[in-house]
């Protein structure tokens, strides 16, 4: 407390205060993330634990299931048998091989789709001349259903890696290019006028006032664009690849071997979710002016 | 010197919203522009502000044109318009490029200061009251050292008390540096508490009604019987704008016999 004048009454209600806020949500601000930190790092935790409950009970139970002979586990395989695949995939260096694979491929395909889909949503957005050229024939585009494409990539750019590239960078486009676009479009005119009336203009107003007003919705598109990107590059190794962990999934099938299906989708969750986590942390320190009603209830 | 030159207005959709509106307006004079709904004050100041261009007519400053934003002329909104995704210091600091770091902290502070805020420098703008976030929305106007500054309507989202004290406040700061200002309300008490001049308005089209210069000492006392007698005044005239029998201009002698109590 800055002022020591302060009766003593005020400061114990000031206390009270504090406990009643902190026994409800927890607030957004600096002051209180500072103050509650350690509590903040307990109820992060608290978060975890109580998003593992069900999927590590469910392992569980079927764990329990297979042993106590109610079923044999073939065709679901219960967690230590997916487990011990996966640990011999790992041993033998297969599964950073086939890993390895997808993940470049993802990240050459969400690369360009993001260069592409960033530049022409900019453009769509800004200029209303190029938005009523473009936005008609994109927007037809992306009603195509991205396996529908496959044929035509295979033709255009071979059966290995550009085809494959090409595919994943479809979809990482268009959540990405739709974003930019209606994030530009939905920047506050009132808030552009500031920059106006402060005589910024050209660069320095979309540096200024625009870049920083669409981020949080750039982000969000960078987002499903890879949430996408994953979606298709399994499509892309479904269709024939020698490598990657969508050929894990097609040889598990073809060899009947579902605990390896089941571990290469483990594998794909748990990169994706990292891939998706790894953007959130980044942008995490540009976004925090936002008054999210979430941020009141992200500690989990 | 600011000069308005038969100021007019017609939107491109045929909205007809101001209707040559001429007067001049002496550097440091604290110009009020009041009036119904309609009657083209916000029109007028966004002429001014060099946001809109005025359809004919023209304003000027000191004898230069004015067709876009100028670095002489400030502007706050009835939204305080706080950039948020930069701080209380950064929003303060927009308008001051091309200064050192130093000594735009400098500036920062002292206007922060200045307005009472020094505590919420570091603060993001959702932090903040409405009365505060306007506070640095003066503050962010002020800094870059207008000549003009208008005001559109900038205290009637705030309750009551806020409102006098924010009015207190922005007298208080244009008596640092004297600006002109040219202030847009709908209410009259505001516009006798701050006001040299009050134009009065009368809507479709906009256009200019009556003048009322009011010449009340400083600091003026709202419970003073002379504050009341200006209200009074002020109130008659808008009525008297409302009232499409009454023509445009005024008998000037008879406000100008009310004036001198």
């Amino acid at each position: 407390m800055r002022d020591a004048g302060v009766p003593a009454s005020r400061v114990f209600f000031a206390g009270r205060m504090m406990t009643a806020v902190d026994l409800t949500l927890p607030r957004a601000t600096e002051a209180a993330a500072t103050a509650g930190k350690s509590r903040g790092y307990g109820r992060r935790l608290r978060g975890i634990l109580l998003g593992l409950v069900l999927p590590v009970g469910l392992a569980a139970l079927w764990e329990l299931a297979v042993h106590l002979g109610f079923s044999d586990g073939r065709l679901v395989p219960p967690p230590s048998v997916i487990f011990a695949t996966l640990w011999e995939l790992a041993r033998t260096g297969e599964l950073w091989v086939h890993t390895r694979a997808t993940v470049l491929r993802v990240a050459a395909g969400f690369a360009i789709g993001v260069v592409a889909g960033t530049v022409i949503g900019a453009l769509a957005g800004y200029s209303a001349l190029s938005r009523q050229v473009l936005d008609p024939m994109l927007q037809a585009l992306r009603s195509i259903p991205s396996i529908a494409w496959v044929p035509l990539f295979i033709l255009w750019f071979g059966i290995f890696e550009e085809s494959k590239v090409a595919l994943i960078a479809v979809g990482v486009f268009f959540p990405v290019y739709l974003g930019v676009m209606g994030a530009i479009l939905s920047v506050d005119r009132k808030i552009v006028e500031v920059g106006r009336a402060f005589r910024l203009s050209g660069p320095a107003l979309v540096r200024r006032i625009l870049l920083p007003a669409v981020l949080p919705s750039y982000i969000v598109a960078l987002r499903s664009g890879l949430g996408l990107g994953w979606m298709f590059v399994v499509a892309a190794e479904l269709l024939g690849a020698s490598e990657g962990l969508g050929f894990l999934l097609i040889d598990g099938q073809q060899l009947g071997k579902p605990a390896q299906i089941v571990a290469a989708i483990v594998t794909f969750a748990v990169i994706g979710k990292t891939t998706d986590w790894l953007i959130e942390i980044a942008s995490a320190p540009l976004l925090r002016w936002e008054d999210r009603f979430g941020a009141r209830h992200d500690g989990a | 010197m600011l000069v308005l030159d038969h100021v007019s207005k017609t939107y491109p959709n045929g909205v007809h919203a101001l209707e040559s509106f001429s007067a001049t307006i002496p550097q440091g004079e604290i110009a009020v522009l009041i009036g119904g709904s309609g009657c083209g004050k916000s029109t007028l100041l966004r002429a001014i502000s060099g946001l809109d261009s005025a359809s004919r007519g023209k304003v000027t400053l000191d004898g230069e044109t004015i067709r876009a934003p100028h670095e002489k002329i400030g502007i706050i909104f009835q939204e305080p318009r706080l950039l948020p995704w930069l701080s209380v210091a950064d929003n303060v600091a927009f308008g001051l490029a091309g200064r050192s770091g130093r000594e735009r902290r400098a500036i920062v502070t002292r206007a922060l200061e200045r307005v009472g805020l020094a505590d919420k420098a570091g603060m993001w703008p959702r932090e903040l009251s409405g009365g505060q976030a306007q506070r640095v929305a003066i503050a962010r106007a002020l800094v870059p050292q207008p000549e003009v500054l208008l005001l559109d309507e900038p205290f009637s989202a705030l309750d009551a008390f806020t409102r006098a004290d924010l009015q207190d406040h922005l007298l208080s700061l244009w008596a640092d540096s004297r600006p002109t200002l040219v202030m847009v309300t709908h209410d009259v008490e505001e516009a006798v508490a701050l006001a040299d001049r009050i134009f009065v308005m009368r809507p479709h089209p906009g256009r200019l009604f009556d003048e009322i210069a009011v010449t009340l000492p400083r600091p003026r006392d709202r419970a003073s019987t002379d504050f009341e007698k200006v209200k009074r005044v002020v109130l008659t005239s808008l009525n008297r704008s409302l009232d499409r029998t009454v023509p445009d201009r005024e008998d000037k002698t008879l406000v100008g016999e009310a004036m001198w109590w």
